[in-house]
Parts: structure tokens; sequence; C-alpha cells
């Protein structure tokens, strides 16, 4: 009998920053812009937590901080050239993961010895009582406190997007820029707002995989989790349970490479490995359709 | 300002300063940069974004390792035209399955090509610490092609190999394919505006595309299967430091014409292989290189206007497997 309990507990880790990054690009994407660069914000957030957490006297939110401050200074360069001057969101979004992770790269290789920086990510919340129930209770009750923040952010997003004018507004941008300017929407202005939240968002996605999984940095660290996270909203349906639920899938997915190394199974691990992106392709082609906003992507912003 | 002289001295050791640098170093970097390059502008000329260039490649080179080590030496040239031929099917059979998880079921190209990078990185890391290890098992490599097998060098002494050649012809000939005959229009036209390639040009949209992504996956292929018999000679993990994202950067300063893709696949060439020069004698990290390559094309998408767009294609509803259109 296999003990699924640490399974479990390393799913919903793992899910953590596919989750953040997840819930902050549907946002997004629901005001119409697709941030192929969302790969760069995590691994720019990631090295920002990082050099900020190598700094003494500087907690974890300070690390977040500067997390959420390099995803935005990816993002911004979206939302000026994609938004504001309309060039092809793919080629600008895929040129900036490559500026990211080229960047991020050269600071930590001109870093020489001070790039061995480890430090604790192993630092639970656990609620009392609730999280010594079987099976579940580590998974869901003893984990990081941003797994904590992240969860809350799934009902506060669905919360501002379907029950408050500035999610009406972002929505109605996504389907129809024009409709939503003819009702006094300034679909630019909405835009770039989504995107800064998208791209902090994704820079606290990397943030918490060196603050809250990996203790440390490594190049390309972010290892594809900026494009899950852009199939997981698909596959979610642009919704924030259903990106919640995506999430999870794919956290599980990814932490099956924990499982088979403890278990000493006879699978080779580069094989294990390929498990979330071919699950990915396979989803995808299952799932993934429906719901889209209609102007997703697209250049002329009904101007 | 002595230290940005000697890194500049570096690079430019690196790079082209020495005929063996020029040789050895700069031109066979400019081959699968050359090659990936076409293979890029092609998909793109035909509205789909191929950012799969770097799994193609290694499942062509792959393809050209397992024929290489199978095929009796003395087929010699044959031989290698054998291997080059078996990576061409396997990056056109690597992009197939984005091409038709994009036409049947609507799947993003971007999405689908870089998860099949990240399949095609493990497959090749298990494959040679597996079934394809040479046969000490030591290394995580697979055994040398024989010599016969290997592309002849076009300068003796130097690394310089026939590989040059093919990527010079690959170029010229998708210039006369993409503006010279019925294909290339149909290609054009699709990339252009699908709609009207469909109702006035009577063009299968669809189809088009679909094909100009296989055909950009075997130039992939076929990059790969030539840094196998030319430069490498087996397969490893790493074998490509990122041929296909460099090439996206190569197609779009190019403009996406084919015969630019030369000048520009040798610009990068230079770049990295100076790049490299300069982490050798100056102790600058080599990853530089990457950050030049997206700020080119952060600088020419800024700068050409909403020229370079894929986006007439996609927010045009029934033009295929749009984000849109899958809403049906």
């Amino acid at each position: 009998m296999i003990d699924v309990a640490p399974f479990l507990e390393a799913a919903v880790r793992t899910a953590t920053p596919l989750l953040i990054a997840a819930i902050g690009e549907s946002v997004s994407e629901r005001a119409g812009v697709i941030n192929i660069g969302l790969e760069g914000c995590i691994i720019a957030g990631a090295y920002a937590a990082f050099a900020a957490a190598g700094m003494p006297e500087t907690g974890p939110v300070a690390g977040y901080c500067a997390a959420a401050l390099a995803g935005v200074a990816v993002g911004s360069v979206l939302a000026v050239l994609s938004v504001v001057l309309r060039r092809d969101q793919i080629i600008v979004g895929t040129a900036l993961t490559m500026l990211a992770l080229g960047v991020t790269g050269t600071l930590f290789r001109a870093r020489g010895s001070a790039s061995a920086l480890v430090f604790d990510a192993g630092s639970v919340v656990r609620v009392p009582v609730l999280s010594e129930i079987p099976v579940i209770g580590r998974a869901l009750f003893a984990q990081p406190a941003i797994t904590y923040l992240a969860v809350a952010c799934v009902p506060a997003v669905w919360w501002i997007l379907y029950r408050t004018q500035v999610g009406l507004a972002l929505r109605a941008v996504g389907e129809s820029p024009s409709a939503a300017r003819s009702a006094g929407v300034r679909p630019r202005l909405v835009q770039s707002l989504a995107v800064l939240f998208g791209s902090a968002m994704g820079g606290i996605a990397g943030g918490a995989l060196v603050l809250a999984q990996a203790g440390t940095f490594a190049e390309g660290m972010s290892a594809g989790r900026g494009f899950l996270a852009i199939a997981v909203v698909a596959l979610g349906r642009w919704r924030p349970a259903g990106v919640l639920l995506a999430s999870v899938v794919f956290g599980g997915a990814m932490a099956l490479q924990f499982v088979v190394q403890a278990l000493g199974w006879r699978v080779r691990y580069e094989l294990v490995l390929m498990i979330p992106y071919v699950l990915t392709l396979v989803a995808l082609g299952a799932f993934g359709r429906g719901n889209a906003p209609a102007y997703l992507a697209r250049v002329d912003a009904g101007d | 300002m002595t230290d940005v002289a000697a890194i500049a001295e570096a690079f430019w050791r690196g790079s082209l300063g020495t005929s063996s640098a020029l040789l050895s170093g700069t031109l066979v970097r400019a081959v699968p940069l050359i090659i990936v390059g076409v293979a890029v502008a092609i998909a793109f000329r035909g509205g789909v974004f191929n950012i799969g260039g770097e799994g193609q490649l290694l499942l062509g080179a792959v393809a050209a390792t397992v024929v290489g080590l199978h095929v009796p030496a003395g087929l010699g040239l044959a031989g290698v035209l054998l291997a080059l031929v078996a990576a061409a099917t396997a990056g056109g059979i690597w992009a197939a399955i984005a091409a038709v998880l994009r036409a049947r079921f609507g799947v993003l190209e971007v999405i689908s090509t870089i998860m099949l990078n990240f399949v095609a990185l493990s497959l090749v890391s298990w494959l040679v610490r597996g079934p394809m290890q040479e046969p000490t098992h030591v290394y995580p490599q697979t055994s040398a092609l024989p010599e016969p097998l290997r592309l002849p060098l076009l300068v003796p002494g130097t690394r310089l190999h026939a590989g040059f050649l093919i990527a010079i012809a690959t170029s010229a000939l998708a210039w006369l394919v993409v503006s010279r005959t019925a294909a290339g229009f149909r290609l054009r036209a699709t990339g252009e505006s699908p709609t009207a390639a469909s109702a006035a040009g009577g063009v299968n949209v669809a189809k088009t595309s679909a094909w100009a992504l296989v055909v950009s996956g075997a130039l992939a292929g076929v990059a790969g299967g030539i840094e196998i018999t030319g430069v490498t000679f087996a397969l490893y993990e790493n074998l490509s430091p990122g041929y296909g994202f460099a090439a996206i950067a190569v197609a779009i300063l190019a403009r996406l014409h084919p015969l630019t893709v030369l000048g520009t696949g040798l610009l990068f060439a230079v770049f990295e292989t100076g790049a490299l020069g300069m982490q050798r004698d100056a102790g600058v990290p080599s990853v530089v290189a990457s950050v030049l390559e997206a700020a080119a094309i952060l600088i020419v998408i800024g700068f050409s206007g909403a020229r370079i767009s894929l986006q007439r294609r996609r927010s045009l509803p029934g033009a295929g497997p749009s984000t849109e259109s899958a809403r049906q």
C-alpha cells in the first residue's frame, strides 16, 4: 500500500506557483491579452526573490515584493509594446521570456561563488487540529503561508471579475473593446492594468518557487511553468475555480517525480519528467476549448 | 577602459579575428541558425508561430543518430543523405503533432510546440542514458558515427563541413518556393489574410498552415541531423544551445525573408561565438548572447509597425482553430 499523504502534500506545494501564475494570467487573458512572457515574469521573480533573500535583514515579505516588482518590470514591456503600440502579443511575449531567461542567467553567473546560497524553504503554517486529519490533513493544512494566500486569491479574483464594476469592465474589454469603449471604459488602460497584475502574479509565482519550494535559484528553474500556467488557464476555461482545479491536477503531475524517486519505482526519471508536458498536450486536445475571451490576442483593440 | 578593450578583443578573437574562429567557429555555428531561421520564417509566413524548432531539431538529431549507427558504414555519402532524410522526417512528424492539435482541436501552436520542446529534451536525456547509451555505459551519450558516415569537410584542417552549403541551398530554395511557386503563394496568402485566401483564392487555409508547420519542423529536423553528421557525431544532452529560440530572432530580424536569413544567421553566429570568446577570455557569461537576441526581436518589432504579425490570421473567425473560433 502506497502512502498517498506525502504525494498529496507535494502536489499542493508544487501546484502553488502554478496557481498564482495562472490566476494572474486568467485576469490578463480575460482583458484580451495573452502573456507569453509569463515564463519570463516567473524567472525574473524567482531571481529577484533569490537576490533579495540573500541580503541580510530581509524577510520573505521583502522577497515577494521584489519578485512582484521584477514581474511587473517584464510585464510593463508587454504593456507598452502590445497594449499601447499594438504589436503582436505572441512575438513580444516570446522575446520577453528569452530576455528574462538570458538576463537572470547572466546575473546569476556573474554572482560567482555567491550563487551557492541556499536557505530554508521548508517552513509551514500548521493549522491546529485540521492538519492532523489523516491523508489530506497535511496536504491542506500544513503548507507554506503563500499557499493559503494563493488559494484565497481564487474567490477574491472571482468576486472582482463577476461582482464588481471593474471586473465587468475588464471582461467587456476582452469580449468587445469597441462596446466597452462606447460604455465609457478605456480599453488600453484596463488591458495595461490587467497585464501588470498578471505579471506581478507571475513574479510572485517565481518568488514562491524560490522561497517556498526550491530554497535556491537555478538557471531556467521556471522550467516551462509559465507555459503550463497558460495551458492551465485554458483548461480551467478562464474561470477562477476551473483554474484552481487544473492547477492542482498539474501540481500532482509535477509532484510525481518526487514520488517516483521516493518509491524507487523502476521507471526512468527522465520519462517521469515528461508527464506534465504530455498531459498538457493531451488535456488541451481533449478539453482546451470553449469560453475563451473573444478578443484574446487580437491587435485591433476595436479602435 | 582596458576592461572594455579586453572584452571587445575577446569578442573579436572568438568570432572573426582568426581564420580558425571564423571557419571552425562562426560559420559552423551559422548553419543551424540559418536552417532553423528559414524554418521559422516559413511557418511565420503562413501565420503559424513555430517556437518548437528546438524540439524538432532534437528529434532530427535522434533520427540521424539512429540511422548513422545502424546503416553500413560502406554507404558513405548515401548513408549521410539517408540520415538527413530521417532527420527531416522525424522533425516533420514532431511538428505534425502540433499541426494536428491545432487543426483538429484548436490548440494554440505556441503552447503545444513549447510543450513538445520539453518532451524532446526529456526524451534525449532518457535515450542517452537508456536505450541509446554508448556500450561502456559511462557517459550519457551515444557512440560516435563511423568516419564515412560524416559530412565531408569543406576546408581540410577546419571544422567547416558541407552542411554550410546545405544551409545556403535551403535559404535559396525556400526563397524560390515562397516567392515563385503556387504553394508559396498559398502560404503567403494564408499568412496575410486567411479569409481573402479562402474566399477569393480558393486556398484551403487549414491545410496550408498545417503543412507550413510540418515543413518548418522538417527543416529544423535537418538542422539537427546536420549537427550530428557534421559537428558532434554523437547524440548527447545540450546538443543545441537554444538554436530553436535564437532562430526566432534570426527570422524576425530578417523580416521573414528566406534570403536575408543568410545574413542574420551569420550575424547571430558572430554574436554567439563572440560571446563564447568573451566568456573564455574575459569571464563574461555567454548567456548575454540570448539577451542580445531577445533585445533584437523587441527592437525590430517595436520599430517595424504591425507588419510582422500573426494576428490578422488569428483574428478572423472560421480562419482556423484560433482561440475565438475554437469557441464554437
